[in-house]
């Protein structure tokens, strides 16, 4: 088990009548590549800014690479890097001007900010326009300059705020490689958040889902998707006796059976083995010709916790 | 900190030098500038320039006028373009941040002023028949790198706690254009209302005295205005404003 990156405990934060971080407790391992998802304004922006030791909280603590994030705030900026929703980029500079900044920033000596600044602007294939003004550069050029600020000093931990907002399919899929990169040959852990929860599950080691600052659920994004949720399976074949279904329905597993000319569609309540289930109906004298598994989605299983909520807010007021 | 702080006094120059657009397009904004203050009023007065109370007053006015027109957007601009909190979250101090950007802008009004007077040192010497070369005497040189540094360090107070409470540049650049006017009517009222004999009284006073006394008065102004702006200028309160 990998040592714990951040570690949060009954993280709570108000403003005035808003509690935007409502008891957040959880803990992101290192080299993880950890999703906070949640609707928009569920508190995730927030929940970054206190990490960064940027507000403080209302109850509770965060421990941020071994720093506490209200006292011991200093010790995490100088170890991470970040990226907002808005780029943080100084557009009446130019991209080569920039990454020299934040460079310095980070006190890099003058020989590793020009390596470094040749790396990642041929990685991000933005060497050719390293001498333009930012503000002269596309949505998705400058997204790309953001992030290369972000990684421009090699931080520990990356904090990444819709990351791939703006830009392309191939560069969204170009930054997910280089994270995955990132927390394996570096060991660098990713705290991102996202709308995008294919892109999430694609990525994702470990995911979190909050809304109105409370957490509803965390864990492996391939468990989260098949938590509490109907599995579906379509058997096409024939001879679908009428017993099959009663045989069928006798596991527990099994929440409904259903038989529609060529087509047994069995619901499980979660994701099991289904051979033995595909065994009992050939024992039975059914022709099974194909077995599709309709895997979950991340997607299905945040909207469905989200339904689930609202469904309990409701009752609640009630 | 000082390496911090001088990272931050480099970037806020390269801002300030293409803040109003093209490189080209500021520079000769800024040559304007200095040509119309550092030339026409030299000439209009001749070999009397080095002593003229216009120089002292340039000394003053000129930083305040040039940090003013920056400072607004050192601070409410960066939080408008969404900057600062990028910035924020950075390994460095509030401290190094809100003084590296102080010092900016003051190096900008204080240095462009002393090339403006020095500017009107030339153009004096190149209009006037004189054979000796004319310099300001001693104590208005004196007065004249004193009153500029502390004018334009006012001004950078001033307008790091203003920027701090407006939510734009250009609300900003309003109220801080406002209280220069008031900083620059306020004694002309005093003059005009004053009873004459009191006025007389005051012009019996020693001028290197008047001058100790208005140095003394500003540096502590100044003191507490960075104070303020120390106070004010934390991460917690900046990322609520």
């Amino acid at each position: 088990m990998n040592p714990i990156t951040i570690q949060t405990h009954n993280l709570t934060r108000d403003f005035k009548q808003l509690r935007a971080v409502d008891g957040l407790t959880i803990e992101v391992t290192q080299s993880a590549i950890f999703g906070l998802l949640g609707p928009n304004g569920a508190g995730k922006t927030t929940t970054i800014r206190l990490l960064l030791g940027l507000l403080e909280p209302t109850a509770g603590h965060a421990k941020v690479l071994g720093f506490d994030c209200h006292t011991q705030a200093s010790g995490i900026r100088d170890r991470t890097g970040v990226l907002f929703e808005h780029s943080g980029l100084y557009e009446r500079l130019s991209a080569e001007e920039n990454l020299d900044f934040f460079g310095r920033i980070w006190h890099l000596s003058a020989g590793e900010r020009r390596s470094r600044m040749k790396d990642l602007l041929y990685h991000f294939d933005l060497w050719d326009r390293r001498k333009e003004i930012v503000r002269t550069l596309s949505r998705g050029m400058r997204r790309k300059l953001a992030i290369a600020r972000v990684l421009f000093h090699r931080p520990n931990l990356i904090f990444l705020d819709e990351p791939t907002s703006g830009l392309d399919p191939i560069a969204s899929a170009a930054l997910r490689e280089d994270l995955r990169n990132l927390t394996e040959s570096e060991g660098a852990t990713v705290f991102l958040t996202t709308h995008n929860l294919a892109e999430a599950e694609q990525i994702c080691t470990q995911v979190a889902v909050i809304r109105k600052g409370k957490l509803l659920a965390k864990g492996d994004p391939k468990d989260l998707a098949n938590e509490g949720i109907a599995l579906k399976v379509v058997i096409i074949g024939s001879n679908f006796g009428d017993n099959i279904p009663t045989l069928l329905g006798m596991n527990d597993e099994v929440v409904s059976v259903k038989v529609n000319e060529n087509q047994l569609i069995v619901e499980l309540n979660k994701n099991i083995e289904i051979a033995p289930l595909v065994n009992l109906i050939v024992n039975e004298g059914a022709q099974v010709e194909e077995v599709h598994k309709n895997r979950t989605s991340l997607e299905e299983a945040f909207l469905k916790l989200m339904a689930e909520e609202n469904d309990y807010r409701h009752m609640d007021n009630n | 900190m000082t390496i911090d702080t001088w990272t931050i006094i480099r970037k806020e120059w390269k801002e300030f030098i293409v803040q109003r657009g093209s490189l080209r397009g500021n520079t000769l904004s800024l040559i304007i500038i200095i040509g119309i203050l550092g030339i026409l009023p030299p000439l209009k007065a001749g070999s009397g320039w080095i002593v003229s109370p216009g120089v002292l007053i340039l000394a003053v006015w000129g930083p305040f006028l040039l940090v003013s027109s920056v400072v607004p957007d050192s601070f409410a601009g960066e939080r408008e373009r969404h900057t600062l909190e990028t910035l924020l979250a950075t390994r460095l101090s509030d401290r190094a941040i809100l003084f590296g950007k102080i010092f900016a802008a003051i190096g900008y009004g204080w240095g462009l002023t002393l090339i403006i007077l020095l500017i009107g040192l030339v153009t004096v010497n190149l209009s006037s028949d004189s054979n000796s070369l004319l310099l300001y005497p001693v104590t208005i040189s004196i007065a004249i790198l004193m009153l500029s540094l502390l004018g334009a360090w006012l001004a950078a107070g001033v307008g790091v706690l203003i920027s701090l409470r407006v939510p734009t540049v250009r609300h900003a650049h309003q109220v801080l254009t406002a209280v220069g006017m008031l900083l620059l009517l306020i004694p002309i009222i005093i003059a005009l209302t004053l009873p004459k004999d009191l006025l007389g009284q005051f012009a019996k006073f020693n001028a290197n005295k008047m001058a100790i006394i208005v140095i003394a008065v500003l540096i502590g102004l100044n003191i507490v205005l960075s104070i303020a702006a120390t106070i004010r200028f934390k991460r917690p309160q900046l990322m609520l404003d």
